[in-house]
């Protein structure tokens, strides 16, 4: 198989923080099961995409992947190798082969960094060009994500640039290094419908071009729709569904998935679509409900649901569910 | 006479760079009950627009022509002290963000009591308090939490909190500026059908406001397209998304994905908006326009109907007739 990522029950929990009284008094310390045993893999060249609602888990998973954060347990393995406790020097070698773009290009570039320092400083980290070298390569970069004339724009600052441009600087420093991964956390959510497009257009370029292989990370289900092969849908820190998007969209399993499908509007008003209804809201990852952690707003619970948390099982080829009904 | 009329309205922020004229010759009108979306990017005026039909255009904003008339009343020439009681009677505003528009220091249930007894001096704080649980539990939310705190709620909830503010007293006109936009989609799909449905029953006319285009063609009868602050197309929903004129407004649509198509292709709108400080002469638009034509550098068109139901600000569209034979449509 050309898996490259795999990732295998994997956990995070933060602790709460407490204040001293209640440190001193409390017999065990809180967590916040942000991860609670994820386990997916990513294959060459496809767009996998981790979509939930705020709080689900699927942006500490993607951090976790490029080891921004340490999991709790679990495994992460890169082309085979396991990378779950790389450290230093290794990992400083792996984070070559993966690369992180944000949601907020305002807040991932360097304000007083000149747009072509930025864009080349993952070269000089890594000592891979310098001078000339170096240059040539930012200009090639800038020329590859649209920012045009590059040669006037490596002498920009970020506020020079607008919300679109910046993103595109993000992409052209995450594609520098010519990574294998990219995971990209939210990269259009904060870009303007006009110019969306064409940031989800060059993402899709790249992939044919440099061969990579992205993490897409989004709340927008239509924006994973069209950009996704593979879709994995998570509910409090766990995925609960796992499908090639078509099937999906045409067969959602999970009754959460089917909610949450039925929650996107459609952009055309002659077409009035049947809400699936939900009670209540997410509960709060400190007290993950037991059983199947969907059951107390599942509008088809059933008795074992309280009881037994279900596995994600293969339902139809490519397509998994973590629900006691089926 | 139509709820609310809005004639060649100009509004101008005067920062020390240089004047930017967020809104540019609005007019628009609309009826009683009935539903309008302001769509826009950031930047478009939408939100500038939208508070300058209650005059709450902040500082340095300034409204510098125009008429908005609210049933007949001209509400840019009254006092201060009569607008007060326009708002919240008769046009009532919730806000994106509903966590600072909520004072965190005060129970949920003072809020609705300040409110109602600011409006109606005779009532007493226990009819408020009255009147506040029945609008509590008609949003979803049991009337006992009455006396939590805005923190004690999660963010639907207090966007829960914000629409049952702007009912309390029975406007006729509410506005919604991006209520959902800081929600999940279930929550927001919640929100919009609590909105549609008091709407309904107390026959409400609803301006939303927002950047997604979706939810405005799912939950509007009409829409107005606002860039750089113009009014570029203004039809009704169907209409719109039948046969939309404005090659802004085309682009627009052909850049939202829609879950409902499979192998929707996705086309971008090239170049970015203009700096609000030097928009470009002529139509706003033309630099990013793939039918830009040799007047629409030059001169600015204007906003022209069709039947006083479709208008659109286009030089491709015939102005003499106001009819809408399309001109160099391929060249």
């Amino acid at each position: 198989m050309s898996e490259i990522v795999k990732v295998e029950n994997l956990r995070k929990y933060f602790p709460v923080q407490k204040s001293f009284l209640e440190q001193f008094f409390a017999r065990k310390t809180t967590y916040v099961k942000a991860v609670d045993g994820v386990s997916f893999s990513i294959r060459k060249k496809e767009i996998f995409t981790l979509a939930g609602e705020s709080g689900c888990g699927k942006t500490t998973t993607g951090r976790l992947i490029v080891r921004l954060l340490k999991p709790t347990s679990g495994k992460i393995l890169l082309n085979g190798l396991d990378i779950t406790g790389a450290e230093g020097e290794e990992l400083r070698l792996l984070r070559r082969k993966m690369q992180i773009i944000f949601q907020d290009p305002y807040a991932s570039l360097n304000p007083r960094m000149k747009i072509g320092y930025a864009i080349g400083h993952p070269l000089v980290i890594h000592g891979l060009a310098e001078g000339e070298e170096k240059n040539k390569r930012v200009l090639e970069v800038l020329d590859k994500v649209g920012l045009t004339p590059p040669e006037q724009l490596i002498n920009l600052y970020p506020h020079q640039l607008s919300g679109g441009q910046r993103q595109r600087a993000a992409m052209a420093r995450s594609i520098i290094l010519n990574p294998e991964l990219i995971i990209a956390d939210e990269p259009v959510s904060m870009i303007d419908v006009s110019l969306r497009t064409a940031i989800i257009d060059l993402m899709l370029d790249f992939r044919k071009e440099l061969g990579l292989t992205y993490l897409f990370i989004t709340h927008d289900l239509a924006v994973a729709k069209y950009i996704s092969d593979r879709i994995g849908i998570m509910y409090l820190g766990r995925i609960i569904e796992i499908s090639n998007k078509e099937r999906l969209f045409l067969n959602p399993l999970h009754p959460y998935t089917q909610a949450l499908l039925s929650a996107i509007p459609i952009p055309d008003p002659d077409k009035k679509r049947e809400a699936v209804d939900l009670k209540g809201e997410v509960p709060s990852a400190i007290s993950i409900p037991a059983g199947c952690r969907f059951h107390p707003r599942c509008p088809r619970g059933m008795y074992v649901c309280v009881k037994e948390d279900p596995e994600l099982i293969e339902i139809e080829k490519d397509h998994f569910v973590a629900c006691h009904l089926y | 006479m139509p709820l609310l009329e809005i004639e060649s309205l100009n509004v101008d922020y005067r920062a020390s760079r240089g004047t930017v004229h967020a809104v540019e010759d609005a007019s628009f009108s609309l009826n009683k009950g009935e539903t309008l979306g302001l769509a826009g990017e950031s930047g478009s005026g939408k939100s500038t627009l939208g508070l300058s039909i209650i005059r709450l255009v902040p500082y340095p904003g300034v409204i510098a022509s125009g008429h908005v008339r609210i049933e007949g009343t001209d509400i840019l020439e009254l006092p201060e002290s009569e607008m007060q009681s326009i708002r919240g009677r008769k046009v009532a505003y919730i806000f994106q963000d509903p966590m600072t528009s909520l004072n965190p220091v005060k129970r949920i249930g003072a809020h609705f009591v300040e409110l109602i007894r600011t409006h109606e001096p005779n009532t007493s704080a226990a009819d408020a308090l009255g009147r506040a649980k029945t609008i509590l539990e008609s949003l979803g939310i049991l009337a006992e939490r009455i006396n939590d705190y805005p923190h004690q709620f999660s963010g639907g909830m207090r966007q829960r909190i914000m629409i049952g503010l702007a009912i309390t007293l029975n406007p006729d006109l509410v506005m919604a500026d991006e209520p959902t936009t800081a929600l999940d989609v279930i929550v927001q799909q919640k929100i919009l059908d609590l909105l549609e449905g008091l709407r309904k029953v107390y026959g409400m006319a609803l301006i939303l406001i927002s950047h997604d285009l979706s939810i405005i063609l799912e939950r509007c009868d009409k829409i107005i397209v606002l860039y750089a602050g113009q009014i570029f197309e203004y039809a009704s929903s169907k209409e719109l998304h039948r046969a939309p004129w404005h090659p802004y407004t085309q682009g627009l649509l052909h850049s939202i994905p829609n879950i409902e198509l499979s192998d929707q292709k996705l086309s971008a709108i090239p170049g970015s908006p203009p700096d609000m400080l030097s928009p470009p002469k002529g139509c706003r638009f033309w630099p990013r326009c793939p039918y830009a034509m040799e007047e629409c550098r030059v001169e600015e068109p204007e906003l022209i109907g069709h039947e006083q139901s479709h208008f659109v600000r286009c030089f491709l569209y015939d102005k003499k007739a106001g009819s809408h034979i399309e001109r160099n449509r391929e060249g």
